[in-house]
């Protein structure tokens, strides 16, 4: 019994030192450990061992297969490792600095516009309304304190339509639906695009957005005004910017103001954007007209508010450094498609 | 509109102050500066000079040799003006000395020395005049630095004109000047007029005022024996500073006049009219006003007339034979206020807008009308001493506007300004700017002057901007609002709009594009579109551009046409708003769209087909949840549209658009190699749906059985026809199916591959339990005729 162990053992490590691919290890495993294996056929021929011997014959038989396990388990890792080493040095180098195009639409540069806007005011509490493009003479006028003859209603500026309704002509035309809508206390904004009957170029739509904001509470002020519009704007520039108030007519507010902010390009020293002054008109806003208040159900003897229209075709122009404003109604994808930043 | 400070500081004192700070401090508190000119800042060493002696220039015809007397020795001086003569005064630019042009040096002019130069008006740069020499008086000292003869130097500043719309009383000096007085805080002095008691005795002027609607006031006096011709030089550069031609006295004084005071007057030439009418005609007819152009005059023009004979549009402009000449000695002055809208509208419809139109369609005060006068006739007397009025002061007032009294307390005030703004300085800034303020404790009752009623101040309101504005913005607190703040939740709308840009921005590549709101015609037909009956424009410049759209595609198409050069394969969408023709009421019919185009060189149409359905559903699945319906349409309702592709998109139940392949006649056009595919749906619809709760169910933690199953089907049966079969089946174990392959086979048919997935909550299943259900299905297959591929 010994003599065959010994004999198995030898004519094992013999075989193991031949083997070279996992394969064969799979083949010694089976000519070994098998069913019909060496090593298993020993246990087999226990019977016929002497009832004394039988135990000790079994410890060595077992001490061999464990042997035989290890060996062969040592073997097959090794195996593997090399040809895991193979793989990798036989790899492709792949080429990183190759381009891969990003798969990637775009958005309108004024939806990226007004979407940083909307988030600054809906994080202030401001709802966001939506307002239809078309309406009738009361809304874009007369509940916005505008009369009759004001020269604002001329058939020149605005688009009248063969129904008699017209186009709407600053996104105030929504403040009175708006108003009957939620009542006060409101906070609010609603962006818009308005329409203006003027022949274009570089500088002149007769298409572009707007954003109107309104706030109306029992106290709101003309301090409060301010604060609100530097702290947006702060926001919207990415900057601490300084703004101003000068004194501005618009008939929907009372006193209205024209906000300048200092000048972007030059931080308020003068340069050619600001044609020297240190600081850019920017925003029509104001006290919200008490003859508004009343024609949108809001008492103005209890209430007071402010309202501001923000351009936000110019502030798209502004940020983005787009020259021609007819470029955002072109649908030109050459220019559009830039227009990818979240 | 420019204002000159020298005039200003006719009536207030602005000495020891900065006058530059003071103007961007009118930006602030009043109305925007546009730009300040400093003049006669560049004048410099210019001095009256007295010709001694002219000779002829040897070599030129032009040129003569000046000997100049400039008081502080003779010079050479070679000089080419035509009016040159011996014995003249002029001003004389020494060398080193400055005139508009630049630098004067010493020179060799044409051979002969020259050490200076003898000045035009235009040179010294106080009138455009550069025919001749500017001839000093007689009695001038020669040396005398020009600047001190005449007021060369003054600070003028430009207004934007449009930020005085509002303000009538603004639109002359004097107005101007009691801003000043406001802001620096010092007192506004009276206008000095000339008495008009005297001429109580004098024969009145006939006025009549037959049309009462547009006419407010008409103040007339009649002047003779004028025999000046020639305003004061002083006058002419305030005038021309300021943007007027000076021409002569007479006229020179009315425009001085609305310069000053903003009441526009005009001088009639008392030999043509000596009485006045103000009417309409009822029919149109031809008038030539002063500057020589006919004009047509319809019933609705408001015109001034002397004895039946239209002299004038009135508030627009004089008639051609009615003005002062050269030769006018006798004048009747017209100081009056008529309608505002009135004049606005004629002077719109004449494409004629004038000084006085662009004043009075800013509705002007009617109480200045007599005032005007007195004070012309003040400036005209000091000017020349033998002017004679020989009529009363003529004044017939139709109406004014009603006065103004407001009643407020500190509170109103407070809780405007948001800050503490003391009883007193509201009663000071009220008082300097004109407003009679009565004070009790806390409550102030305030009267508003006759030239702020007129439109401007008339609600307590307004009394808040005149407070404000003279305590300056720059001088607010800057504070958040006590209002409480509430949470807000995005509008449905709000939401959808922007998931759906951002899924086919992020997850199909697609790029946002905006359109115009009305169909382009001609670029509609060069792709094969008609324009399509709609609301219209009823002003629009363009005729191409006159019908408003209906849906977004034929846009998006245009766009798809002339970005062919862009890619060879992309998507386009807009979300906008279409006018889908008249409600019953005539109002449009607006809806919010979203409207999606897909170009392809790159891919077949049947394959955009399908990647278009495959983004509409994932919009649907994604924002809502919920599945999309597709309903074919054998009868589309646009020209563009594929007959035989084009289908309704219904969602829960409701139709909220269409897809659709481009109709060839149009696609061809367009590009003959590419596919084009468009769908349109309802952005209201889609967001008004509710978005579907997920139904979460356990998975079963049992391996499920799939078995798949291929049918022989004639091509052209719907899809929906074999769904139809699979959902007839309602074991428990079969929880989905789904399409996996249809293979067009050489007969004719398509083998489809249905994959039925089973499983179950209780166990591992064996193929032969669900086995009868296999076998159910394909029995329901058969019967309908879908053999089973064996």
């Amino acid at each position: 019994m010994e003599r065959t162990l010994e004999s198995i053992r030898q004519d094992f490590d013999r075989d193991l030192a031949n083997a070279a691919s996992s394969a064969d290890y799979e083949q010694l495993k089976v000519a070994y450990l098998g069913k019909k294996g060496r090593v298993t056929e020993l246990f087999k021929e226990l019977k016929n061992v002497e009832p004394s011997q039988k135990k000790e014959a079994g410890q060595l038989i077992n001490t061999l297969r464990a042997e035989v396990e290890e060996k062969l388990a040592a073997g097959a890792e090794k195996c593997r490792q090399a040809e895991e080493e193979r793989l990798v040095n036989e790899a492709e180098a792949y080429d990183f600095t190759r381009p891969a195009e990003a798969e990637q639409g775009s958005l309108h540069p004024i939806t990226l516009v007004q979407r940083e806007v909307e988030e600054i005011f809906a994080s202030m509490g401001f709802t966001i309304e939506d307002y239809l493009e078309v309406v009738d003479e009361y809304k874009n006028f007369e509940s916005l304190n505008i009369p009759k003859h004001h020269p604002a209603r001329d058939m020149q500026d605005t688009y009248y339509l063969d129904n008699g309704q017209l186009l709407k002509s600053h996104t105030s035309a929504a403040q009175n639906a708006i108003m009957r809508k939620y009542g006060a206390p409101l906070r609010a904004i609603f962006p818009g695009r308005c329409f203006r009957n003027e022949a274009t170029d570089a500088s002149h739509e007769n298409t572009f957005f707007q954003m109107e904001g309104i706030m109306i509470d029992t106290d709101i002020s003309i301090s409060n005004l301010i604060y609100f519009m530097k702290t947006m704007l702060s926001e919207v520039f990415h900057r601490e910017v300084k703004v101003r108030l000068r004194p501005g007519f618009f008939p929907f507010v009372e006193p209205g103001f024209e906000l300048d902010i200092s000048c972007l390009i030059c931080g308020g020293d003068g340069c050619p954007t600001c044609k020297q002054s240190g600081w850019l008109e920017l925003c029509p806003c104001g006290m919200i007209h008490p003859n508004v208040l009343t024609a949108g159900g809001i008492d103005p003897e209890k209430y007071t508010g402010f309202a501001f229209g923000l351009g936000l075709t110019r502030l798209a122009m502004m940020k983005y450094g787009i020259k021609d404003i007819r470029t955002l109604n072109s649908g030109n994808l050459k220019a559009l498609s830039q227009f990818t930043a979240r | 509109m420019l204002i000159s400070m020298n005039w200003i500081q006719d009536f207030v004192d602005l000495s020891g102050l900065d006058l530059d700070q003071l103007i961007q401090h009118f930006t602030l508190s009043t109305a925007e500066v546009e730009e300040v000119f400093h003049k006669g800042r560049d004048i410099e060493k210019v001095v009256a000079g007295k010709i001694l002696s002219v000779d002829k220039h040897p070599n030129s015809k032009k040129l003569h040799l000046l000997k100049v007397d400039t008081g502080s020795g003779v010079v050479d001086c070679v000089c080419g003006a035509p009016n040159v003569r011996e014995g003249m005064l002029v001003p004389f630019a020494c060398a080193g000395g400055r005139v508009c042009a630049g630098e004067i040096g010493k020179a060799t002019v044409a051979g002969y020395p020259s050490e200076g130069m003898c000045c035009s008006e235009s040179e010294l740069g106080i009138s455009a005049d550069h025919s001749g020499l500017m001839e000093l008086p007689e009695d001038t000292v020669p040396g005398t630095d020009i600047k001190k003869l005449y007021a060369i130097e003054d600070t003028v500043f430009e207004v934007d004109n449009k930020s005085l719309t509002n303000r009538p009383d603004l639109w002359g000096h004097y107005g101007i000047a009691r801003e000043f007085a406001a802001l620096a805080g010092r007192p506004l002095r009276p206008m000095d007029t000339a008495d008009s008691s005297r001429w109580d005795a004098l024969p009145a002027v006939s006025i009549d005022i037959e049309d009462k609607e547009l006419a407010y006031r008409y103040t007339g006096l009649r002047v003779d024996n004028v025999t000046v011709k020639h305003s004061p030089v002083n006058m002419r550069i305030r005038l021309f500073y300021c943007g007027s031609r000076g021409i002569n006295l007479l006229t020179d004084l009315t425009n001085y006049l609305m310069l000053e005071m903003g009441q526009p007057m005009h001088a009639f030439d008392a030999r043509r009219v000596s009485k006045v009418e103000v009417r309409r005609f009822p029919k149109s007819f031809t008038f030539r006003t002063l500057d020589g152009v006919d004009r047509e005059i319809d019933e609705n023009t408001l015109m001034i007339c002397s004895g039946g004979e239209p002299v004038a549009i009135a508030g627009v402009m004089g008639g051609e034979g009615s003005m002062t000449m050269d030769d006018t000695t006798s004048l009747l002055l017209e100081s009056a206020n008529f309608d505002g809208v009135s004049v606005r509208k004629t002077s719109t419809r004449l494409g004629l807008r004038t000084d006085a139109s662009i004043r009075y369609e800013k509705i002007l005060d009617p109480e200045m009308t007599p005032d005007a006068i007195r004070r012309y006739v003040k400036l005209l007397e000091d000017i020349d001493a033998g002017a004679r009025v020989v009529s009363r002061l003529s004044d017939v007032k139709v109406r004014g506007f009603n006065e103004v009294t407001l009643a407020f307390d500190q509170a109103f005030v407070d809780r405007y300004t948001g800050i503490a703004i003391s009883g007193d300085e509201i009663e000071h800034t009220l008082t300097a700017l004109g407003f009679g303020v009565q004070r009790d404790g806390d409550r102030f009752t305030v009267e508003v002057p006759s030239w702020r009623r007129t439109k401007d101040v008339t609600i307590k309101a307004d009394i808040i901007e005149e407070i404000t504005r003279i305590y300056g913005y720059d001088n607010f607190e800057i504070k958040t609002t006590k209002s409480p703040l509430r949470p807000v939740l995005a509008t449905a709308g709000r939401v959808a709009d922007t998931k759906t840009k951002d899924l086919l921005a992020d997850k199909f590549a697609m790029h946002e594009v905006h359109s115009y709101l009305w169909c382009d015609a001609a670029k509609f037909k060069e792709i094969g579109i008609p324009v399509e009956d709609n609301v219209q424009l009823a002003n629009t410049m363009s005729p191409d551009h006159k019908v408003l759209r209906n849906s977004l595609i034929p846009t998006l198409l245009v766009m798809a046409a002339e970005n062919k050069s862009f890619s060879d394969h992309y998507g386009i969408f807009e979300i906008a708003r279409v006018i889908e023709g008249r409600r019953t009421d005539g109002t449009c019919d607006e809806h919010k769209k979203l409207g999606l185009v897909l170009y392809s060189r790159v891919v077949g149409e049947k394959e955009l087909f399908f990647e278009m359905k495959k983004r509409l559903c994932t919009l649907a699945s994604v924002i809502k949840d919920r599945p999309l319906e597709f309903v074919r349409t054998e009868q589309p309702a646009h020209s563009w549209q594929h007959p035989r592709n084009t289908a309704v998109i219904r969602l829960n139940g409701e139709d909220i658009g269409f897809m659709s392949v481009v109709h060839p006649n149009v696609k061809n056009r367009i590009d003959k190699k590419a596919a084009l595919l468009c769908a349109e749906w309802d952005m209201e619809a889609f967001s008004r749906c509710p978005a579907a709760e997920p139904r979460y169910v356990d998975p079963s933690r049992y391996p499920g059985i799939d078995v798949d199953l291929t049918f022989q089907v004639e091509r052209g049966v719907p899809y929906a026809d074999l769904e139809k079969l699979l959902r007839q089946e309602d074991s428990e174990l079969l929880k989905s199916h789904r399409l996996t392959d249809v293979y067009s086979e050489e007969d004719g048919r398509d083998s489809v591959t249905l994959r039925l997935e089973f499983s179950s909550q209780e166990k591992t299943l064996a193929r032969e339990e669900v086995q009868p259900v296999v076998d159910r299905m394909v029995d329901r297959f058969e019967q309908q005729g879908f053999l089973l591929k064996r």
